[in-house]
Order: C-alpha cells, then sequence, then structure tokens
C-alpha cells in the first residue's frame, strides 16, 4: 500500500463543507420512439426530470427510492454514462456535463462506479487481473509486471487473494465478484465512487460485509460515495445525507438522522413506515402507511407534485403547483422537503385522507407499501 | 510375503510420478475450467465429431500429398493418355483398372491424380473463404451491433440487401466482370457469405452492449474499438468458431458450383466442379465412374467438414440455433 508510487489522495486538509459534487437541475430524456433514419420522438420517458443536489468530500449521499425512480440514471448522468438533456454536473469545481468523450478521460479516473450485479458487471470471459488490471491498461499508466503488481496491491486492499488473478469471475462467489468491482473501481484511487445498488444483489450476510469493506476504504482512502440503494437500513447505516427519489426528482433530502425523525415528506414517511422492525411487539403498534397504486409512468409524469396521485394528503394546489424544494416548517438549511403540505412530528399519515377528487387520484385495490 | 508386499508397494510407487502425494492432491482439487475447455471435452467425447476430424485429416493428406499420387502412378494433372492408353479407340474415357485406378476422364488424364490435386483448390477456398466470411462478417457484425444507429441500419440493410439477392446470380456476375482465377473465387465465395454471421454476430452484440461490464469499461474511459475487441470480442469467439466450422463446407459447395457452372478455376487446373460438369457429357455413354468420383469426393468432404461443424456448435454453442434452416 504505502509502496504505491502514486501516493493515496487522502482528502485533503479543506473544510469538511468542501463540496466535490455539485449536480444541478441535470434532466434526462429517453425518446421512447425512434426510427434510426425518421427520427419520430413522439414521446419521452422523463428518467430524471431537474435534480440537484452537492456531495461533500469524504462523505456518504445515500439515494432512495422506488424501483424505476430515476436513480440508477441519475448515477449514469452523474459518471457520463448518459449524456444529459440539460443540466449541468459539477464535479472538483470542473462543469463535465459537457465534455466530450477525450476531455471526459482524466475525470475518468476521478469518479468511478460500482454496479449492482455483480455478475453481470464483471466480463465472464476475461481473467480477473485483466478486468482490475482495465483501468492501467486503458490509461496507459501502468504495463507489465507493473500493471500485475498494483492489480495484487488492489486485490488485497479489497480482501481478494492475489493469487487468484489468474481465475476468471466464474470461479468467485457473489460476495469476492463485487470485492473484484470494488477493486477495478479503486484502482486509482478515484475520488468519487457512484455505487448503483452495490449490495442489492448480495445475501444478507455478504452484504454486510461489502457494506464494511465500503466503509473501511472510506476511512482509509477518504473516498466519497453516492450510495443507491432501495434498502433502507443499508442507506441509514452508511450514509451521512439521504436523498428520497420519486419519479424523477428529489422530494426530500437531509441528514440521515434528521430524516429518520422527522421526515416531511408524505412518500418519506410511507418509506420509512415500510421499514421491517425486528422486534414483533412494536411492530404491530406502528401505524404503516399504505400507499394506494403504482408508480405512475415515467412518460407521462402526474403534474404539478408528482406523488399527488397516491399521496394521503393530497390538495388542489398539489396538483396545480410544483412544490419547491427548500426548508419546511422551520427546518434547517440542510433539511429539504418538496412538499406543500409536510408532515408534521407525530403526525399521523395513515388518517389522513386527500381533499382533491377520485378522478385525480389512482384507484387500485393493488396496494403497494413500497420500499 | 514381506518381498511381496515390499514389491507391490514399489510398484504403487513407480505407478505414481515423482511428486506423487502433491499430484495426488492436485488432482482432487476442483478445478475451475474455462469455457473454451469444457466446449474441447465436449467436442473430444463426441463420436461423429471425432469420425468427420479424422476424415477431414485424411483429405488434408490428401490434398498436402497430391504430388505424390501423381508420382506413384506416373501420371501428371494435366498429363492425357492417348488412345490406346487412356481412351478407347472410340476416344471414350476408360473405366478403373490397374493403371488408372479411378478411370481417365474425357482427355484421357487420370481421375485420381485429378481428384487429389482438386483436393486442394476445394480446401483453400473453402477454408480461405469462410474465414474471410467469418472476419468481415465478425467486423460488420461488431459495428453494427455496438454503434447502432444510423451504422445500424445501414449495414443491417447492406446485409438484408446480400442475403435477398441469389448468391449464384450475383457470383456469377461478378466473376464474369472480373474474370476467373484462384483470387477472385476467394473474394467473390468468401466476400458475398458473410452476411449471416454478421448478422448472427450483430444480434449478439446488440445484447451484450447491454450488459454492465461494457457500461463498466465505459465508465473507465474505454474507447469503442477497445471495447469492441477486447470486451465483447471474446464473448461471441464461440459463435465465431462455430461458423468458421459451417462456412467451410458452405464456401466448397459454392466453389464447385461456380466451377461446375464455368465460372470458377479455369481448365485445365483439376477442380472437382469443373469435373463433373465435364462428366456429364460423357456420362450417358457408360462412363460413371467420371461422374461419381468427383462427386464423392464432394460429398465426403463437405459431409465431413458439416458434420465436424455442427459437433463443435453442439460442444461451444450449446444453445446457440440452427445457422442454415
Amino acid at each position: 500500500m504505502n509502496a504505491d508510487p502514486t501516493p493515496t489522495p487522502l482528502a485533503p486538509a479543506t473544510a469538511a463543507d468542501d463540496v466535490l459534487l455539485r449536480v444541478e437541475n441535470v434532466v434526462k430524456h429517453f425518446p421512447v420512439q425512434s426510427g434510426a433514419l425518421l427520427r419520430r420522438n413522439a414521446e419521452v420517458v422523463h428518467a430524471v426530470d431537474g435534480v440537484s443536489l452537492e456531495v461533500r468530500r469524504g462523505e456518504t449521499l445515500g439515494l432512495v427510492g422506488e424501483t424505476g425512480c430515476g436513480k440508477s440514471t441519475l448515477a449514469r448522468c452523474i459518471t457520463r454514462l448518459y449524456d444529459l438533456t440539460s443540466g449541468t454536473v459539477v464535479f472538483d469545481g470542473q462543469d463535465i456535463s459537457r465534455l466530450s468523450a477525450r476531455r471526459m478521460r482524466p475525470f475518468r479516473r476521478e469518479i468511478q462506479m460500482i454496479f449492482q450485479d455483480p455478475y453481470g458487471s464483471l466480463n465472464p470471459r476475461r481473467r480477473v487481473g485483466s478486468i482490475i488490471g482495465d483501468p492501467f491498461a486503458i490509461h496507459r499508466t501502468a504495463t507489465g509486471q507493473e500493471r500485475k503488481r498494483r492489480v495484487q496491491e488492489v486485490m488485497e486492499l479489497v480482501g481478494l487473494n492475489p493469487e487468484h488473478f489468474n481465475r476468471f469471475p466464474a470461479e468467485f462467489s457473489g460476495g469476492q465478484r463485487q470485492r473484484i468491482g470494488v477493486a477495478r473501481a479503486l484502482a486509482f484511487r478515484p475520488k468519487l465512487i457512484v455505487c448503483d445498488e452495490p449490495v442489492s444483489a448480495l445475501d444478507v450476510s455478504i452484504q454486510a460485509q461489502i457494506i464494511n469493506l465500503l466503509a473501511d476504504l472510506q476511512a482509509e482512502l477518504g473516498l466519497t460515495y453516492i450510495f443507491i440503494a432501495h434498502d433502507l437500513s443499508v442507506v441509514r447505516h452508511v450514509s451521512n445525507n439521504v436523498a428520497v427519489m420519486y419519479l424523477g426528482r428529489i422530494t426530500e433530502i437531509a441528514p440521515v438522522e434528521q430524516l429518520w425523525q422527522h421526515p416531511r415528506h408524505p412518500y418519506t414517511d410511507a418509506l420509512l413506515s415500510a421499514v421491517p422492525i425486528p422486534d414483533p411487539d412494536k411492530s404491530s403498534r406502528r401505524e404503516r402507511i399504505i400507499l394506494a397504486g403504482d408508480v405512475p409512468s415515467p412518460i407521462s409524469p402526474p403534474s404539478g407534485c408528482r406523488f399527488h396521485p397516491r399521496c394521503p394528503k393530497a390538495a388542489p394546489t398539489c396538483v396545480e403547483t410544483v412544490p419547491e424544494l427548500e426548508p419546511r416548517l422551520g427546518d434547517e438549511g440542510n433539511h429539504l422537503a418538496a412538499c406543500h403540505f409536510p408532515v408534521e412530528d407525530g403526525e399521523d399519515l395513515s388518517k389522513s385522507r386527500p381533499t382533491i377528487s377520485a378522478e385525480d387520484r389512482v384507484i387500485e385495490s393493488g396496494l403497494l407499501g413500497s420500499a | 510375503m514381506a518381498f511381496n508386499i515390499q514389491e507391490s508397494a514399489d510398484a504403487v510407487a513407480g505407478a505414481v510420478p515423482a511428486p506423487g502425494a502433491d499430484t495426488a492432491v492436485a488432482a482432487r482439487k476442483i478445478e475451475g475450467r474455462s469455457p473454451w475447455r469444457l466446449g474441447m471435452e465436449r467436442l473430444l467425447h463426441d463420436r461423429a465429431s471425432m469420425i468427420s476430424l479424422g476424415t477431414i485429416g485424411v483429405i488434408l493428406l490428401v490434398a498436402i500429398l497430391a504430388p505424390v499420387f501423381a508420382a506413384l502412378t506416373g501420371h501428371g494433372p494435366n498429363q492425357q493418355f492417348y488412345a490406346p492408353v487412356g481412351l478407347t479407340a472410340q476416344g471414350q474415357p476408360l473405366g478403373p483398372s490397374a493403371h488408372f485406378l479411378l478411370g481417365t476422364d474425357t482427355l484421357g488424364r487420370d481421375i485420381l491424380v485429378r481428384i487429389a490435386y482438386g483436393t486442394r483448390i476445394s480446401l483453400i477456398v473453402g477454408v480461405f473463404a469462410a474465414m474471410i466470411s467469418v472476419a468481415i462478417g465478425a467486423i460488420v457484425g461488431l459495428a453494427a451491433g455496438y454503434f447502432g444507429g444510423l451504422t445500424d441500419t445501414v449495414l443491417a440493410r447492406f446485409m438484408d440487401w446480400l442475403l435477398a439477392i441469389p448468391f449464384l446470380l450475383l457470383a456469377i456476375s461478378l466473376v464474369t466482370v472480373i474474370g476467373p482465377g484462384l483470387v477472385v473465387l476467394l473474394i467473390v465465395v468468401g466476400g458475398l457469405g458473410w452476411a449471416t454471421v454478421g448478422r448472427i454476430i450483430r444480434g449478439q452484440v446488440l445484447s451484450i452492449r447491454e450488459k454492465e461490464y461494457v457500461e463498466a469499461a465505459r465508465s473507465l474511459g474505454a474507447g469503442p474499438w477497445r471495447i469492441m475487441f477486447i470486451d465483447i470480442l471474446p464473448n461471441v469467439i464461440a459463435p465465431i468458431i462455430v461458423y468458421t466450422s459451417l462456412l467451410i463446407p458452405v464456401s466448397i459447395v459454392a466453389e464447385a458450383s461456380l466451377s461446375f457452372l464455368g465460372v470458377g478455376i479455369p481448365p485445365p487446373t483439376p477442380d472437382w466442379g469443373a469435373m463433373i460438369a465435364d462428366s456429364q457429357s460423357v456420362f450417358e455413354y457408360g462412363a460413371w465412374w467420371y461422374l461419381v468420383f468427383p462427386s464423392a469426393a464432394l460429398l465426403i468432404t463437405t459431409l465431413a467438414f458439416n458434420i465436424f461443424g455442427d459437433g463443435v456448435r453442439d460442444a461451444f454453442d450449446p444453445r446457440g440455433g440452427q445457422l442454415f434452416v
């Protein structure tokens, strides 16, 4: 580790509120219909629709939301795997949202990604050493023995046996494969690692190993994480701040304990009420908020607040105007919620009834607890 | 008694090579087998494939040893024997005899020697045209599948167009325009046969392109060429091997067809297709051997390659469908 010629870029002695990544108004739309010769983009999927957030150096931002809410799309916009429809991504003071592939290359070393599927994210036909050595090969920073040495170094760092660098991914278990994915992301000691549901595909016992590994590496190397998950307890464990997404927008963002204790957005409240409580007595006493209906189609998202068709507190205002993401009910400046009628502390949402007409709501018997 | 035990212990020790204990442990260790090795093992256990591989080996030997056939019989491939040695008094071919094992052709040439030499053309065209086809098909398929969009549309439509046009029609007109010859034949057979491969590779690339490891490579900053050839190509190597072996018999038949139609290898070079065509004029006068032996050579060769190709497909691409339905 210490023999590494390029010393670990530990978080420099800057202020704690030093912003590493600033995402401003990022929009990503996918055209649904497109002939290759005659481009007729009749409809678009509003995957990400105006997301702004900040990640400070050395901290972890958790990103939660239901499947299809745009978490992974946002991650791929930040890592520039997708081109943005509009908006900016400022990384380390540099706007990277419009850079060409060539100009983007140096930033590729600084921003890395860990993928969800430890089976799909490793090329089955390539040896582990070659997969982890990819960053060195692509950026032509190390060859031959030097590359092998650095690959084995990273393998040791993530708890893999360096002797195994000649094996194929198929010879490893799911957890080990995810370690390989972590090793590949770490090869260049990046500043930011975007973890796209890094543990969702793993056994619970293995999840803990990987989460602890990520935490250790963060402490050791001063990494900054964006941690996407739909498992709220995992997010609570790893994050400093948590952003809740719904249908391509952020509904609430706050420091993790603040969010857990004082959820302002009804959606956040509903999500949190779906987290299982291990104590059966407590669990049965708790009121679960059951959301009606399904997530609306991102092709034609609802007007106003996108949550209004399912919200127990929905009112005519929610249909008409988009709520701003701002501090509500006298919260501090780091706790923002996009809701016209934020949830008061101790309010029981399961007793609320919306005041808008039934046509504006999804009336369905198929109910989702959602988490 | 004690002596016997000692002896048997020696025998056991002798059976196991020097680092006995180590190899025994190593053999018991569960070893990961690469897809490549699994495929090879499946192939080696398939009797039909092995028999056809042996046949292919014999055919290859015949091609290499063609001059030996000429030397042993004392007949050159283009050497004509006039009546009464190589032809009847009426100028008809002679049937199989001790002197001409497979008989003679219309010009009194030794059919055995000509078949041996004809093997060379068939194999050269078959193997190289198949390789050209697969190389073009793989590159076009990779590009179409990976880049998508307009590139894909243009390339995919071109492949459809190529598949829609009858091969012989296009090949005959091309050869007529360029002029006959071995290289032309290679270009025509190889250059027209790649569309099937291209389509299959394109389809595979379309699905592989969406894999997370391709995304991972992109997030590391890999360019399109690196992704296509380092990340995607190894994953389509199985179909590439399979279609190479399946395209060889197709190319051999294509070459024979063109020669049969008189637009292949120009005479007097020995060629199976041309021989079969030539035999028709004398077949009705009873010269069955001139038709049967070159046809049998063609049949055995294509059959051997076909069965072997099928075996390769079953071994390396077990889920793959039929190439030529």
